[in-house]
């Protein structure tokens, strides 16, 4: 399977990066043409944004969500594919998960460290959370996972949840298989 | 770490050798480490940065977070970091030179990304791997770092340090009071219940010294700590 993991130059892409290769994808750079694109969850939303549109990979990602083609949100990711984000002062998102993300109100912001999802373990760092109807998991009242068409998000870092972590992309890549693969 | 090795003190002096990043690295994320943190502790006063090959090799081998800190002193250096596979990057003496760092930090990488490890003696900041004292008290020092976008603390009380004594609670208390950010308590394990004690004043809990000699002992360590009702997660 060919995976693109959109760069928008603010940090990490390369455990996401890393996480597939493990998993037998094929890395390729065409975000346009891949079975699947990840918009992984690194930077703040405005820098984030910006750096799509400079690149048009937001136009990309959205044709891409037009056409049923797999994409995959995570943290960041997930919060940019809404509608709009709280994020620096108010950020409009792709608009392809209905939506928005607004800072967490309670407890220690950052919300740092392993929550539970439904009995497993898994890592998050975020200050934003979304709230969206089309939610399907959720980790302390926060949504820790949500789907819309060929869109699938999640608010939790699976490349940096360890070996929970690869079961579940590795679940996912199956599902992107079985989905949108077998039909071409 | 130091000259590409992994390195450990007792209140920041007499360095030893304990062992090569990547080989350690590796065996904490397979035995169940919640994270991994690596400072270059001498980059800053050796004015170089941070061995990014070091970083890349160690990242490859992770699927756990990944801080890596020591001698970043601009958003560039950090920038190259998190390129090499970094998750977050920790400051310390450079955001102490000019707090305005931590700002450009969080601007750029999102609040999450950016740890303000703190040394601290006697209530005050150390800065330059505890070698130099400075005027700033702790707490303060904290808040700012939190308003300015630090997203986690890393306090390490340099008396605590490398003794296996268990950690400075009183401090630790006084900053997770300060901050609302979480707060990483380091400095001064032994034993489980020392990092019992240090995870019921802070969010999280560093460990070195007591790994270091025996990588093995993060298993049984995960056990004592879950009989003394410290809740971690399923590992494997």
């Amino acid at each position: 399977m060919k995976v693109a993991v959109c760069d928008y130059q603010a940090g990490n892409i390369r455990s996401v990066e890393i996480a597939v290769r493990r998993l037998g994808a094929e890395l390729v750079s065409d975000v346009e043409h891949c079975d699947l694109a990840i918009l992984p969850g690194v930077g703040s939303a405005r820098s984030a944004m910006e750096e799509l549109r400079r690149q048009g990979l937001d136009a990309v990602l959205r044709e891409r969500f037009a056409q049923g083609r797999a994409v995959l949100g995570i943290c960041l990711g997930l919060q940019l594919a809404l509608d709009w984000t709280e994020e620096d002062g108010g950020v409009d998102g792709l608009g392809i998960l209905p939506g928005r993300s607004v800072r967490i109100r309670d407890g220690r912001v950052p919300r740092m460290g392993w929550a539970e999802v439904e009995g497993v373990a898994y890592y998050f760092a975020h200050s934003y959370t979304a709230e969206t109807p089309c939610a399907t998991s959720w980790s302390e009242g926060i949504v820790a996972e949500a789907r819309s068409g060929s869109f699938l998000g999640v608010q939790f870092h699976p490349e940096k949840s360890g070996a929970a972590g690869a079961r579940y992309l590795d679940r996912m890549l199956t599902e992107v298989r079985e989905r949108f693969l077998s039909r071409a | 770490m130091a000259a590409g090795r992994v390195v450990k003190g007792v209140k920041f002096q007499e360095l030893r050798d304990v062992g090569d990043p990547v080989e350690l690295g590796a065996a904490y994320s397979d035995r169940g480490a919640d994270e991994l943190v690596f400072l270059d502790v001498k980059a800053t006063l050796e004015e170089r940065d941070t061995l990014v090959g070091v970083v890349r090799r160690v990242a490859e081998q992770l699927s756990i977070p990944f801080t890596v800190g020591g001698g970043i002193r601009s958003v560039a250096d950090a920038d190259a970091l998190l390129s090499a596979g970094a998750d977050k990057i920790s400051v310390n003496s450079a955001a102490l030179a000019a707090p305005s760092l931590i700002t450009d930090l969080a601007a750029k990488l999102g609040a999450q990304a950016v740890v303000v490890a703190i040394d601290t003696e006697g209530g005050h900041v150390r800065t330059r791997a505890g070698t130099t004292q400075t005027a700033r008290r702790t707490v303060e020092w904290a808040r700012e770092a939190e308003e300015r976008g630090a997203g986690e603390i890393l306090l390490t009380a340099i008396d605590a340090d490398g003794t296996r004594e268990g950690y400075d609670l009183e401090i630790t208390r006084a900053i997770a009071e300060a901050v609302s950010v979480p707060v990483i308590a380091s400095g001064g394990a032994g034993e489980a219940r020392h990092v019992a004690a240090a995870l019921e004043v802070a969010q999280a809990a560093l460990l070195a010294s007591i790994l270091h000699e025996n990588p093995e002992r993060l298993t049984s360590l995960r056990a004592e700590l879950r009989e003394l009702g410290v809740a971690l997660r399923d590992a494997a």
